[in-house]
């Protein structure tokens, strides 16, 4: 209850968009064919490095001192992520070729 | 009115992760799908720096910030492209746990950062000036399911790639350690939310998390693995989930639980793939434990039936419909090339071939069918376990090469088998059954297969790529 009255009242509006995403993703993915469950997996590892997102906020606009420089780092791993990832699949889907 | 651009650009954003999730039903609309995934994550990218480029922030030293960023991305992208572009197909599984932890890590370190600077962030307040309550929650779950991700995938990176051994790890008290480690945890973002965000808690909740990952990966083996790789999938999404809750960002929110309900989905297909639970997974121990009993029993030495290249070639050139059974063992031996060319040989001859996958061939989801697309096979000749399994019947051969537990009758036969209730495909139903293996060693399980003292079955001892090659050979100088 504390939690709830301490809520911040933009929480419920989060956690409905949360949910419905979960229900998104859950019939989205579950059409995804087995035999590209790799390139499935690379691709969500790099759209989970949206994480980018909240990093660049925080190298933008973080106290000066740690925080910026936090956020540099994150920024560069999530870097790694957003190209490695969808470069790799992009390698993988490339050699799924039907009979000639 | 450039906030609600923002959130617009976000929103575009979240729809082209899900289309790009959506494209992924076909090979055919894959390749556009990536490219919307790709869109998708530029869009965020400028929408995010979209204040700062039209200077409505950042203010003097926009060009002093703009050094960690532009380092970031070029250091870090540009590693990314090196590594997408080297890596060995075979060595996929690895690479995408060690991509990951990388999640992992940027989660606890913009957690962190949002601790240090929350007004700056726009995180709420509460009533006595701290943090407010909800936030410190989310922010504590982000952290540390960012930092379980983190060194749990490590681990899993380095079982992979063989840096250390992937025999499950066990000691006594492992899980009541574990168990007693997640409490702490737990309590500590408890106290880190209730104190208004003591620093001290917060740190220290991280620190057990980053020990809690090492602890949670190092009992399962091996050929968990897929399931692993799956769970941390899904970890990074949920971490990714829990920082847009404290930053307020739906576009994180929406992307995280997209991912998340991707790795639980795989991690389940691939549970199912083996007929356990993924409790059973969590707990770990499998395969260590049974090969130890498997080895100890009386191992009787029953006879089989050993083949030549020859004669493997010939019982080949002579039928009319041949499945190819891939397993790990093929990727090992990176034997996939190999395996094409034999292929191609028989189809010239007019022979029907066709290969089957089972869901957990492989170190990774669908990690055969990269290997046999990237050996230039066609997509269309490569089957399903339930499309596939009732032609066995009809089938002349069945190449295993490199699989073993996933073809074992016993899942099907003995209930005091471990595998017992596993899928398997029944290629004991082939008129001929040619079995390419190192040595008679147990699989990963530790179960002994009763398909090798079969009267259809002629096994083909050596290295898979070895064989295939050596059939060719004398294949081809009929």
């Amino acid at each position: 209850m504390t939690l709830l009255a301490a809520a911040h009242p933009s929480v419920v509006h989060e956690l409905t968009v949360f949910m419905l995403a979960c229900f998104v993703g859950y019939y989205v993915v579950w059409r995804v064919t087995p035999a590209l469950h790799s390139p499935l997996m690379a691709v969500t590892n790099a759209i989970s490095s949206v994480i980018v997102v909240g990093a660049l906020l925080a190298a933008l606009k973080g106290d000066p001192g740690v925080a910026p420089w936090l956020g540099g780092v994150a920024i560069g791993l999530a870097s790694v992520n957003i190209f490695g990832g969808f470069a790799v699949t992009a390698r993988m889907l490339d050699k799924f070729r039907k009979k000639s | 009115m450039l906030s609600t651009i923002q959130d617009l650009a976000f929103l575009v954003a979240a729809i082209l992760f899900i289309l790009s999730l959506r494209g992924l039903s076909s090979p055919e609309t894959a390749r556009s799908g990536n490219a919307q995934g790709m869109a998708g994550m530029g869009l965020a990218v400028l929408a995010t720096l979209l204040p700062a480029l039209v200077g409505a922030e950042g203010g003097g030293d926009l060009i002093g910030r703009l050094g960690p960023i532009l380092g970031g991305v070029v250091v870090g992208g540009g590693a990314g492209l090196v590594i997408a572009k080297r890596i060995k197909m075979t060595d996929l599984p690895q690479l995408v746990a060690a991509f990951h932890s990388l999640v992992g890590l940027a989660a606890v370190l913009v957690a962190v950062a949002a601790r240090l600077s929350p007004d700056a962030l726009g995180l709420p307040q509460a009533a006595g000036g701290h943090i407010a309550m909800a936030s410190l929650v989310e922010m504590g779950l982000g952290a540390i399911i960012g930092a379980i991700t983190f060194t749990g995938s490590i681990v899993a990176f380095a079982k992979l790639q063989g840096l250390v051994s992937g025999a499950p790890l066990v000691f006594p008290g492992q899980h009541a350690l574990n168990a007693l480690l997640g409490l702490a945890t737990l309590g500590l973002v408890g106290h880190f939310a209730s104190s208004g965000g003591t620093e001290l808690s917060f740190f220290l909740a991280i620190g057990l998390s980053l020990l809690l990952g090492f602890l949670l990966i190092l009992p399962i083996g091996g050929a968990d693995m897929p399931v692993v790789v799956s769970m941390l999938n899904s970890y990074s999404g949920w971490a990714a989930c829990g920082i847009g809750f404290t930053l307020h960002n739906s576009l994180l929110i929406v992307t995280g639980a997209l991912v998340g309900a991707s790795g639980a989905i795989l991690s389940y297909v691939m549970c199912k793939g083996m007929n356990r639970s993924i409790v059973s997974v969590i707990l770990g121990g499998f395969g260590g434990e049974a090969a130890a009993a498997g080895g100890g029993a009386a191992k009787e030495q029953r006879p089989v039936k050993q083949g030549s290249a020859e004669d493997a070639a010939f019982i080949l050139k002579n039928a009319s419909s041949v499945v190819i059974v891939p397993g790990y063992g093929m990727a090992v031996a990176q034997a996939q090339h190999a395996v094409r060319e034999m292929a191609d040989v028989l189809k010239k001859e007019g022979i029907n071939v066709r290969y089957a996958i089972h869901p957990v061939a492989g170190r990774m989801p669908g990690h055969m069918n990269v290997l046999l697309a990237e050996a230039n096979v066609p997509y269309d000749e490569v089957l399903e376990l339930e499309d596939i399994n009732r032609d066995f019947a009809q089938t002349d051969v069945a190449f295993v090469i490199g699989a073993n537990d996933v073809t074992n009758p016993a899942a099907k036969t003995d209930p005091a088998s471990p595998i017992f209730g596993m899928p398997i495909l029944d290629v004991e139903n082939a008129r001929t059954v040619l079995f390419v293996k190192r040595s008679m060693a147990a699989g990963y399980a530790g179960v002994d297969n009763e398909l090798f003292y079969r009267d259809n079955t002629m096994m083909l001892f050596g290295d898979a790529k070895k064989v295939v090659e050596g059939v060719l050979k004398s294949g081809s100088a009929h």
